[in-house]
């Protein structure tokens, strides 16, 4: 049976204009075309400036496309009820320092419209699966940097979502936060969750994808199974993805001294 | 609704964990206090006066709290990026300027409720009766005007780049209209041309907050507060001149790009 898929983005452009008088537009995604299907983890990648963000921009419904769509759950990305089985969580904390940790779930999950009493019983248990239960009348402003990051792991998941997308989601963590984020990736991933995540981390992404897309200046260079890129390029991940983007180490950089003689 | 609720319930806890507000209403009290207790040769007109002036001081602190807690909402909601979590869940742009209104509408509705009742009490005491339905009236319609700077300043806060020239700016509107507005008509129709035209023009565009901040007068001398069907009236006309300005600001935000 041909499978659906949970996020599907076709022919996507988006340019931005400049602000500069005389200079032209930029483009930050030239006609992608995407797809991920139920149950399996998305490994975004690129370098800075590819694209990335961009894209989740898109699918979140922050920017809207020149041309082409986005769907998810196929329905547009224009449409807010799109978001209505997505957990989002983004790169930092951007979250209302000023509640607690049970105040903010409690404030998402109104806005998802979950019921009362199945309200309470969710914050408890997203609250359990984060470690987070003992600060839970805390105010987030008193968190450390790896409690933010997972009450942003905890309202992404405050809806019981099908789909997750994470942006970069171990950035700035300590070694433990982040094996700890993992540990709950992974765990999201065996009860069959949808994962779209992007990540500087390749190692990381290397044990828990299962598919990757690679972005270079706005193209999709390259999509497929983990597995199948490294045993095609026959290293690991890291070198592949260089490779791919047609990285060549020390070449533009190479010729140019590191640091100016002011005496010369 | 259950989203515009959500989203005006955490404008309101905001600002009642903010600690500007108290500041401002602490002051706000002890002047009105003092003043209400201040005797001069033992007039009994002196109380009315009194009760201008902190009408005034009502009016005026009403104003700074209604435009400064609204103007910083949606640029706190950027700078601090809290709009992103937000605006990746299912709520519109629509609904999120509906609830950024509504959470500060009724926050300064609060602050003026307990203004007015701290007024009350004291001028109460003073005067030895009690004219409880022509404070209301004079809340209600207050609370109205109130209504279309809150709206005001949230369009302001989607055109002006930074909260302190929006700030400044509806505020300069709000005292222009109290105190212009209802000088205009007569200049008006002094001035002949397309001068007076422009005017003609303005006086009917602007809104007339000046008509509640004129319930200020009845009510410190003690004349009868208009009847129902002309503060329903001024009433209806906030809320359409409201609806006016929130539709345009959201006509401005749905497509605006935002960038994380």
């Amino acid at each position: 049976m041909h499978m659906q898929p949970i996020l599907k983005i076709e022919n996507l452009r988006v340019e931005y204009r400049s602000k500069e008088v005389g200079q032209d537009t930029k483009v930050a995604l030239k006609d992608l075309n995407l797809s991920v299907f139920p149950g399996e983890t998305f490994g975004f990648l690129g370098p800075n400036g590819a694209g990335k963000t961009t894209t989740m921009n898109v699918l979140l419904g922050f920017v809207n496309a020149t041309s082409g769509d986005a769907y998810l759950f196929g329905q547009n990305v224009r449409e807010p009820i799109a978001r209505q089985r997505i957990g989002y969580l983004p790169e930092l904390t951007y979250y209302y320092k000023f509640l607690t940790a049970e105040e903010l779930l409690r404030f998402y999950a109104r806005i998802f419209n979950i019921p009362k009493n199945e309200r309470e019983k969710r914050i408890d248990t997203v609250l359990k699966l984060v470690e987070l239960d003992h600060a839970r009348t805390r105010q987030i402003k008193t968190y450390s940097k790896g409690m933010q990051q997972r009450v942003g792991l905890a309202q992404a998941l405050i809806n019981d979502p099908d789909l997750l997308i994470f942006d970069e989601p171990t950035s700035g963590l300590d070694p433990i936060g982040r094996m700890k984020v993992r540990e709950i990736i992974q765990r999201l991933k065996n009860e069959g969750k949808t994962v779209f995540f992007s990540s500087h981390e390749l190692g990381e992404v290397e044990t828990i994808c299962d598919r990757v897309g690679i972005l270079y200046q706005g193209e999709l260079k390259r999509e497929g199974r983990v597995t199948d890129i490294v045993s095609e390029f026959n290293c690991d991940l890291e070198q592949a993805f260089l490779r791919i983007i047609g990285y060549t180490p020390g070449g533009a950089t190479a010729s140019t001294p590191l640091l100016h003689s002011q005496a010369a | 609704m259950n989203v515009i609720w959500a989203i005006a319930s955490v404008v309101l806890k905001e600002m009642i964990r903010r600690k500007d507000f108290y500041v401002l209403f602490v002051i706000t009290a002890l002047i009105t206090l003092v003043m209400g207790s201040v005797n001069i040769f033992n007039d009994k007109s002196i109380a009315g006066y009194l009760k201008e002036l902190c009408l005034l001081l009502i009016w005026i602190c009403s104003l700074v709290i209604a435009i400064s807690t609204t103007a910083r909402q949606l640029y706190a909601e950027k700078e601090n990026r809290t709009i992103f979590p937000l605006l990746a869940k299912p709520v519109s742009r629509a609904q999120l300027l509906l609830g950024k209104f509504l959470g500060c509408w009724i926050a300064s509705g609060l602050a003026l409720l307990l203004f007015y009742v701290f007024l009350a009490v004291i001028a109460g005491s003073r005067e030895h009766h009690w004219p409880i339905g022509s404070y209301f009236t004079a809340f209600v319609l207050h609370w109205g005007a109130l209504a279309v700077v809150v709206a005001l300043a949230l369009l302001g806060s989607i055109i002006f780049a930074a909260p302190s020239s929006n700030m400044t700016i509806c505020f300069i509107v709000a005292m222009g209209i109290i105190w212009i507005e209802p000088h205009l008509n007569t200049v008006a129709v002094a001035t002949k041309g397309v001068l007076g035209s422009l005017m003609y023009a303005i006086y009917f565009i602007v809104p007339r907050v000046d008509w509640a901040f004129s319930i200020r007068e009845l009510l410190v001398f003690d004349n009868p507060l208009p009847g129902f069907a002309v503060s329903g009236g001024a009433l209806l006309f906030y809320a359409g001149y409201t609806a006016l300005v929130l539709t345009a600001a959201w006509l401005l935000f749905r497509r605006r790009a935002l960038h994380t």
